[in-house]
This record gives C-alpha cells, structure tokens and sequence, in this order.
C-alpha cells in the first residue's frame, strides 16, 4: 500500500542579508492513514515543513527535496495550477486562530459552500446542503442558524469546528493541522480534538498535527517526530513518549511544571549545540 | 495584615443595556511576601482584576487596598513605584523604537533614580541578562530575552508587588521553564509579594500558594495549592478545569 | 564593497552586529541598516537621485545658468530649443528658458520645503493631542480640522493676496493651510490604535505623564507613516504652488516661477510650444521623482514589524 505522504530530504531556505538561513534542514518522513504529530518550539521549522508539503512557501524562499510526493506522485514539479487542484481538495490545513483564517466580512455558510464549490461543479443549493450536513457533522447543533452567521458571531471553539467543516468538505486525503487548539480554552480544546479524531478515522485520512504541546500531540496522536533547529532529532509512537532517548525531548518532557510532581526549580533545557549539528532522523 | 486586599470587587464595561460586568463580587487576600494565582478560561475576568488593580480599568466599584492604604481611582506615583505589573505579550509590551537602555533608564529616571548606569547593570544581571544586551532594539531579541526585559522594568522601581499576567503563555516551553525560575528566585531575593494570573493550571500550581479559580466574572473557589494538586475541590468547574488540564499527560 | 578590503569589511560588520556596544553604536547600526533596505528598490534610488540633482542644480543655479534669467532681449525672443545660446529655446521676452528653469528650481525648492515642514509638524502636534487626550479635546481639535480640510485652497489663497498681496510666502501659507489636515487625521488614526498598546501601559505604570508619552512614544511611531504621506504628498503641492502661479497669485512676474512660466507660455502653445512644455517638463519630473522616492519609502517604513 503506498504511503498517502512520502518526504525525503526536505529543505527549506531563505536568502537574508546575512546569508542563507535554513529554516527546515533534511527532513524525512512518511505519512499513512495515520495521526502523525509534529512537535518543536518556535524556530524548528515545524511549521515551515507543514507549508512546504502545500508549497505555500513563496519566493524568496526555496524548497528542495530528494522526494516530495503525494500517493506515489510528485508534487514538487507541479505547476501552481497543479497544486490549486491539490490545496483543499487532496490535501487541506487548518491554522491556528478561526479569527484570522476566516473571511470576516463573508457569512461562515457561504465560505463553506464556497469551498466545496471550488472543487465540485454543483448547484448553489446543493452546495448548501452539503455545508449544513458538514456542519451537524462537526457538532454544530443548530446548523441553519449558525448558517447564516458572521465569524466575530461565533466563539473560537465554533470557529475552529467551521474550519474544520469548510477544510474537510471536499474530501481531502491528508489535513495539516498547525496549532489548531492554541488560542482555544482548555476544556474547548478537548471537544475540537475529539471532532478532528472521530472525522479522521471515519473518512481514511491521514492527518500531520504540528504543535508546540508535546503533550498534547501524545495524548492524540499515533506518531511523534520531534523537531528542533529545522532538523528531526527523535521520532517515537505517541505511547512511548516517556521512553524518549534523545536529550532534547527529555528535556522537554522534564521542563514542564507539572500539579501532580511539584519541584522546587523546574528542570532547565541545556541546548547542546551538537544537536543541530546531527542530521535528521529517518522515520 | 493583607499586602492586598480586594472586597467585593465589580468591574464594568460600557453604561445601562450596553453594560457588560466582567468581575462581579470579586473578594481575594494575599499576605506580605505571598503568592497568590488567579486562573479561569478567557473571559472569565482575571486580567481585568489584575487591570482594575493599576488603575487600567474604567469603571469600578468596591474596596481595593495594598499595603493597608486604599486604593482610589487615581494612582499616586508613590503607588507606581511600590506596585508593578508585567504584561502577557512579550512582543507587545516593550516600545518597538526603543532600545533596552533606553526603556531601563526612562523608567528609572521617571522614579527619581540618580545612578542610573549602575542600576542598568544590575537590573540586566539580575534578570540574567549580560551587558551585551544594552543597547539592543525588541526586534534583535527573542521572546525569552523581552519577557526577561518586561521584569527587569518592572523591578527598576525596587517594588514590593509584582502583578503578572500571563507572563509564560507566549514563550516556548523551554523559554518559560526559565522565566519561571526566575520569578521564584526574584521572589526569595527580593522578597517580593505575587498576585499571578494564568490559564494553566500547573504554571500557577508551580508558583503560587493560594488559588483562586474564576468562571464569568466570579471567584467561584479559592482553595490552597496542596487541595488543588489533591483534587479536593469544593466547585464543579474547579474539578472540570483540573480534568481539562490532565488531558494528555504522558500515558505511562 | 570589496569583501577584500579588511577596513571596509569591519565597517559594515559593526554597523551589521546584532549586539550594539553603546547608544550612538545602536542608532547608527539602525540607520545603515534601514538604509540598505531603502538602497534595495531601484526605482526609489531614482527617484532619490532625481532630487539630489534638484538639490544641486538649485544650489549651483548661477555657476550653471548659461544667462542671466531677467534681462530681456526682445530681438532674440522665441527662439526655438537647439538655438544658438538658447538650448531649451527662448520666451516672449528673449530670456533663456533654461537658465530660468534652473533658478526656478530654487523658489520650487523652497515651497516644497516649507510646506513638507509646516504641514506634517502641525499635523502630528494635533492628531497626537486629539488622539491620545480624546474627549473634549478630541473633538475640538478633529472639527478644527475639519474646518481647515473644506476649505478650497484656491479659494483661500485668493483671499490671502486680497488681504496681504500677492507673492511666494502667502502661497506658500495658503497651501500648508489646507494641507496640514490629512496629517492630523493619520496622526489621530495611528494614535489611536498606538495608545491601547502595552508599552504604553507600562510607561503610564511607572508615572509618566501624556506629553512624555505623546513625544517620545507616540510621534517615533507616527513619523515613519508622515514621512511617506509627505513625499507622496508632494507632488499635489508642487502642482498647487505651480497652479497658484498659473493664476499670478504666487511668484509674481519676473520671478522664474516654474507655473508661473507656464502661464505666461499658455498664449503662445500652438506655435512656440516650448515656452509653455518645457517648465511643464520640469514639474513634471520633479513630482515623479517624489512619487517614485515616497514609494520606496513606504516600501522600507511600512513595518512588516512583529514577531521575530
């Protein structure tokens, strides 16, 4: 069975004033129908890698890669009209603050109608029918009237959940999710992640989590990659996160506060520059 | 005697049907050289506690007093320079056209200091930060680097209070287990009182000794570290907030 | 820039450094460096040397001009451009519209500066104080504002030559008087959005009071957007300026006024078209050059400032 997603050797630069700053260096994974959790702080390129799979990156920035490709075909050498036909149809994203990624001068129903309609030559009604059923599928109660809705109307859980809606109406094989609960309230983001899950497993997909929570992506995924320095230092299955080798991810592990083990000083992160010197580990 | 004391506090917004209340009979009490956490969801009106304290907040009603003096509507400079407050957002809170020297010695100047280089340096030592920041702008430091800045501000005044707002929700997770050793070292060298405010549960756990959990507006509990970390709660939303923020520890 | 040449390379390193020793090390360090952003976009580098040669040739008008702007010679009149001692051609009186030009130069630089001076600075002054102090004063200052900004400016400039005379000065207080308003309401509008901001919370937190925090917080953020507004700006007012001569109510005759050489040539367009095109030539260049440099001014000030 082919993967859904194979990537080897991805690089990500960019030419600054000072040089060429690598912001993804020789990363490598594949992706199945499967949970798959990217987890790094800011600066180690999670992100970039989850824009590059989309090819969002513009120039100047440069993405190369030994192999890019989505179901046993190539998506580096598409053409931008090639790849409008793969962003939200085949492969869909979903950012970190609804109040940012969706239209705010558009009714939520209508972006979503819309975003069917760009991938299915249907009627406007047909359309609409399709968007309410996405919506009740993502536990939106009273789909007519949230409907017609603006989003400053609607809370940022809701928000999240209508992205997910107009992200999972055409059907795509893979979601990139990046920080999809970072600006909800705890107990909200146990409900949007319980959406995502049950819609994942039930439509085969294959879903890329990149988030700053180790944590969390461990309690939800399948697979962890851990990324620092725009390079992978360790990749574990979710439920072996406390069996983590590599010094970087203990590290972070063990700098977390925690209710149930108080500490007097909390464990500081002693970066070692050796490793971003160490090449990327092959999942 | 209470360092602060705050008795049935109201904070409003906005006037007759436009009103909306965002603390409604608010009552807390932290003790000289104590630490004391404020946590709920977004809206439930912590920061605006924190706001109504320095005088940021509109409209409010109530007693407010910090070390037994009453607080009115307006604020001495006297109160500025015993109170100080260290906001969220690292990236918003330091001028975007001013270098760190240039923040350090308006503030110190403002509070009447006369040996301002001295200061300078011993501020940035204190905060772990070397000389070789000086005369950086925002834009050439991290997050980390900012927050560590914000403190070094608000300690300029030698301060008996700190307010903190969300001070680690920005910052990665390495950055805040840093900023947050800090903070308990700045507390035992300086004896410092803190009144804290955050959304999760274990930063709060970590450094206060009281709790105070708020749901829309109110203080639905207060309870002592110990008892939250035990799970001995006496409200529902206490305990589905601490479930909430168990989610996903690692399974073992 | 030779990367061989060690001398130069420590140069640019240490304005390049990211770890400034000292304050005047800090604010050099931010000039080189906001100047070579600007160096970056070549049409703002043109338009930047377009002005520069204003500059020069305003500066250098007598050693330049081949005659003497004012004497007139009414057996050399229209002659066309290419003429002998007459490149550009002659006006109806015989001078030489080159050397006029050139001098000319110096009355358009002179407006231009007073106006980029005096109506930007009155408009930062009042959008900060109405924006930040709000209130009363808010609203007096705003309908002031409002006052001045329906005023025609030809209209007023009529009135200033009915009440004080014709000449370059009254123009020139006609045009910053109407065109001050626009600045005060960008000033208010970036107050506005600058004043809820957390650095200005924290420095009202240590004491300071609204007119430390109006002038050394709030006109820093201001000036990068009036700068720009200025400069594209100036086209409009070199036009004004020209169109205030155009109608004898700025630089009076014979004072080589660009738009007042415009209006004198207006009689003889069809036949001798060079006494009317050529001071249009020059207007028109200098407020492409304007345009082009405000540009890439915006281009260079307009932050994509935010997270690191």
């Amino acid at each position: 069975m082919t993967n859904l997603l194979d990537v080897e050797n991805l690089w990500v630069k960019f030419p600054t004033r000072n040089g060429v700053f690598d912001a993804v260096r020789g990363v490598s994974f594949s992706l199945g129908q499967e949970r798959l959790g990217i987890v790094g702080e800011s600066g180690s390129g999670k992100s970039m890698t989850g824009r590059a799979i989309l090819r969002l990156i513009r120039s100047p920035g440069m993405v190369t890669a030994d192999r890019m490709d989505l179901e046993g075909v190539d998506l580096l050498s598409r053409t931008e009209k090639q790849m409008r036909d793969v962003r939200g149809k085949q492969i869909s994203m979903i950012m970190q603050d609804p109040k940012f990624s969706l239209n705010p001068v558009m009714r939520v129903g209508k972006q979503i109608s819309e975003a069917y309609r760009l991938h299915n030559k249907v009627s406007k009604a047909e359309a609409k029918r399709k968007s309410l059923e996405m919506l009740e599928a993502v536990a939106i109660r009273d789909p007519e009237r949230v409907y017609e809705m603006f989003p400053h109307e609607v809370s940022g859980g809701m928000g999240q959940r209508i992205m997910i809606a107009m992200m999972l109406i055409p059907d795509p094989k893979i979601m990139i999710a990046d920080e999809p609960t970072s600006a909800l309230d705890v107990s909200v983001q146990t409900q949007v992640l319980e959406i995502m899950d049950k819609l994942v497993k039930d439509r085969g997909m294959g879903l890329i989590f990149i988030s700053h929570d180790l944590n969390l992506v461990s309690a939800f995924c399948d697979r962890v990659l851990i990324m620092y320095a725009g390079r992978v230092v360790e990749t574990l299955a979710a439920d072996k996160l406390h069996e983590a080798q590599h010094p970087y991810t203990q590290g972070l592990l063990n700098s977390l506060p925690r209710l149930d083990a108080p500490i007097d000083r909390l464990q500081v992160l002693q970066r070692d520059p050796a490793w971003s010197e160490a090449p990327s580990v092959n999942t | 005697m209470s360092e602060i004391l705050i008795e049935n506090l109201n904070v409003w917004f906005g006037e007759h049907e436009e009103r909306v209340d965002a603390v409604k009979g608010a009552n807390l009490a932290v003790p000289k050289g104590g630490s004391f956490g404020l946590v709920g969801e977004s809206g439930s009106g912590k920061s605006t506690i924190l706001r109504a304290m320095m005088g940021l907040a509109p409209t409010w009603s109530g007693k407010i007093e910090v070390m037994g003096q009453p607080v009115g509507h307006e604020r001495s400079r006297d109160f500025y320079r015993k109170v100080q407050m260290v906001f969220q957002d690292p990236y918003a809170s330091l001028h975007p056209r001013h270098s760190v020297d240039q923040v350090l010695s308006e503030t110190l100047s403002l509070h009447g200091f006369k040996d301002i280089d001295t200061r300078i340096s011993k501020l940035l030592d204190d905060v772990g930060l070397g000389p070789a920041f000086r005369f950086r702008y925002p834009h050439q430091l991290s997050g980390g680097q900012r927050q560590r800045v914000a403190i070094a501000r608000a300690l300029a005044s030698e301060p008996e209070i700190l307010l903190l707002d969300e001070p680690t929700s920005a910052l990665d997770v390495s950055v805040q287990a840093e900023i947050l050793n800090l903070l308990t070292d700045l507390r035992a060298e300086h004896g410092l009182t803190y009144l804290m405010v955050s959304h999760n549960l274990a930063v709060v756990g970590h450094i206060c000794s009281d709790i105070a959990v708020m749901q829309l507006g109110e203080i639905v509990e207060t309870l002592g570290v110990e008892d939250m970390r035990a799970m001995r709660t006496e409200h529902p939303y206490t305990k589905h907030l601490l479930e909430s923020s168990l989610l996903g520890l690692e399974r073992s | 820039m030779s990367v061989t040449d060690p001398s130069s390379q420590g140069l640019r390193a240490w304005l390049l450094t990211d770890t400034p020793t000292s304050r005047r090390h800090a604010k050099l360090a931010a000039i080189y460096q906001a100047w070579l952003s600007f160096k970056g976009n070549h049409m703002a580098m043109f338009g930047l040397g377009i002005l520069l040669f204003l500059v020069v040739i305003a500066a250098f008008a007598p050693i330049l001009a081949p005659q003497d702007p004012f004497i007139q010679d009414l057996g050399e009149r229209l002659l066309p451009p290419g003429s002998e001692g007459y490149i550009l051609g002659s006006d109806s009186l015989g001078r030489d519209i080159l050397s006029r030009l050139l001098y000319g130069s110096r009355i358009t630089l002179y407006i231009v500066t007073l106006v980029a001076i005096i109506a930007p600075l009155a408009g930062l002054f009042v959008g900060t104080v109405a924006g930040y102090v709000g209130g009363w004063a808010d609203v007096v200052l705003m309908r002031i504002t409002d006052i001045f900004l329906a005023f025609p400016r030809l209209v007023l400039a009529l009135a200033f030559v009915a009440a004080l005379g014709a000449g370059i000065e009254n123009a020139v207080l006609a045009i910053s008087l109407t065109a001050w308003p626009p600045y005060a309401r960008i000033a208010r509008a970036e107050t506005l959005t600058i004043r809820g901001s957390d650095y200005i919370h924290a420095i009202r937190l240590q004491g300071a009071g609204p007119m430390r925090i109006i002038t050394k917080h709030i006109w820093p953020l201001c000036i990068s957007s009036l700068v720009v507004r200025v400069t594209l700006d100036m086209a409009g007012i070199i036009l004004a300026a020209a169109g205030l001569g155009f109608l004898g109510l700025g630089a009076q005759p014979p004072s080589p006024e660009w738009g007042a050489m415009i209006s004198e040539g207006r009689k003889f367009i069809l036949d001798h078209w060079w006494v009317a095109t050529m001071p249009g030539l020059a207007i028109f260049t200098v407020s492409l050059a304007f345009n082009l440099l405000g540009d890439g001014l915006r281009d260079v000030l307009d932050p994509k400032e935010g997270k690191s």
